[in-house]
């Protein structure tokens, strides 16, 4: 019975999906209005779950002053203190439990979520992805070492598009004349662009469909039951 | 003091980005440091952003605005409460009611998005004239789109084993492929490019005020 009655739940929400699209009428069309704003509720409260494992287990290596068990404290204590201040003066233009905090603004220049979010959250999200530059001139040097037709290819489109969107490629090839100008690396790297990339970039959408087609008939009908866990 | 806590501000900015590179030279505090704030933030972030985007607006405000016209509200808030059961290892099993209508949804609303705009809408794109143009170019690259879609698709397809003959189309496909994963990997290399172009510009304008 307990995985019985969760199996018919998602068969049910999935067929009323399902069935809204082929009958854009009343009850159905407000059926699924409601069940799209379950399905937002639900999933809301699915991140506090995920955000609850995450200091659960950094929880266990505090308290088992695991190795670097410190630098985990400071994850605890940056979750805290960003969920404190979002909690008590809100984010931008939304009140917090303190309203809208004017008296700390004045001192700060905005909330201190907002503040936290510009001077720490983005600086640390943007160097971070800016710390692959350095890594993908590794790969690519990986890359070009393997010497077969398709790795060729794929560090010749490359090095096209990258010189084809700078200046520098434009400079190497202006001398190219008019008539030949699909030779030009700009040319040349919106051919490859719009062209061989859109063809590949569109079997790899057709088959991923055809796989999540696939695998959302088979959740729905209950074959596909990993989702529900273990038979306790 | 908005100005002194602007110039806080940007000194913090300043440490977090000199630490996430000092990963550079090897792992090291700053960086076990900087990492873990940057998790803990980023997790703290989302936690609020849910609160105020979805649970306030869709379930809390309406709860408290007008309580007796939106008690089916009540649903989703108890199977939301379920949800966070599966902590509980012994009332775990009640997770799987709120699991499974978000599961049975998020299915049927990709299995029709997918249908729609990456299977049918694609294949639909691929149905081009090739000679309707007289552009020796545009016509190279629409057979292009044409063969290498087909090629593309076939190489995916697993059910037989490709070898012989059959082997040909699959093999184009993979060229295909391979220029395309090249274009993308150019694409990241310029964002990425562009995002360390943004940081040091931070350190060099409004940090030290180098540049203008």
């Amino acid at each position: 019975m307990k995985r019985n009655i969760p199996l018919i739940l998602a068969f049910l929400a999935g067929l009323l999906m399902i069935a809204s699209e082929f009958i854009p009428h009343r009850p159905f069309s407000n059926m699924v209005e409601t069940l799209e704003d379950w399905f937002m509720i639900i999933a809301g409260f699915s991140i506090v779950l995920g955000l609850a494992s995450l200091l659960q287990m950094n929880y266990q290596k505090i308290s088992t002053k695991a190795e670097n068990w410190g630098y985990h404290l400071s994850c605890v204590i940056a979750f805290a203190l960003i969920v404190i201040m979002g909690a008590l003066w809100g984010m931008e233009d939304q009140p917090g439990l303190l309203g809208q905090g004017e008296k700390i603004v004045s001192w700060l220049g905005k909330k201190p979520f907002d503040y936290t979010y510009d001077n720490a959250l983005v600086p640390l999200s943007a160097t971070m992805f800016s710390l692959l530059a350095f890594f993908i001139a590794s790969a690519a040097y990986r890359a070009f070492i393997i010497r077969t037709f398709e790795s060729n290819l794929l560090m010749i489109s490359a090095v096209i598009v990258i010189l084809g969107r700078t200046g520098f490629g434009t400079m190497l090839t202006s001398w190219i004349p008019e008539s030949y100008r699909i030779w030009q690396l700009p040319v040349l790297a919106d051919f490859i662009m719009e062209y061989p990339n859109t063809a590949a970039q569109r079997a790899i959408l057709i088959s991923a469909s055809l796989g999540i087609i696939g695998s959302s008939l088979r959740i729905i009908l209950g074959i596909e039951r990993s989702y529900l866990g273990g038979d306790k | 003091m908005p100005e002194i806590m602007n110039t806080v501000g940007i000194w913090l900015g300043a440490f977090f980005t000199f630490a996430i590179f000092s990963f550079l030279y090897k792992d090291n505090p700053f960086y076990k440091l900087a990492e873990q704030i940057f998790v803990g933030l980023s997790a703290g972030y989302g936690l609020i952003y849910i609160i105020y985007a979805a649970l306030i607006p869709n379930l809390f405000h309406k709860l408290a605005t007008d309580f007796s016209g939106n008690l089916i509200l009540l649903i989703p808030f108890v199977l939301g409460l379920m949800m966070i059961t599966r902590m509980v290892p012994k009332f775990q099993w009640m997770s799987r009611y709120p699991l499974s209508i978000v599961i049975g949804t998020s299915a049927a609303i990709s299995l029709l998005r997918f249908l729609k705009s990456d299977l049918i809408a694609q294949v639909a794109a691929t149905m081009i004239n090739p000679f309707e143009t007289k552009v020796p170019s545009e016509i190279v690259g629409k057979l292009m789109i044409i063969i290498g879609t087909i090629c593309g698709v076939y190489f995916f397809y697993f059910s037989k084993k490709q070898e012989g003959i059959a082997k040909i189309p699959s093999k184009i496909g993979v060229y295909f492929l391979m220029v395309s994963f090249g274009a993308t990997f150019g694409y990241t290399v310029m964002a990425r490019i562009s995002l360390l172009i943004g940081r040091l510009e931070f350190l060099l304008k409004d940090w030290l005020h180098i540049i203008k």
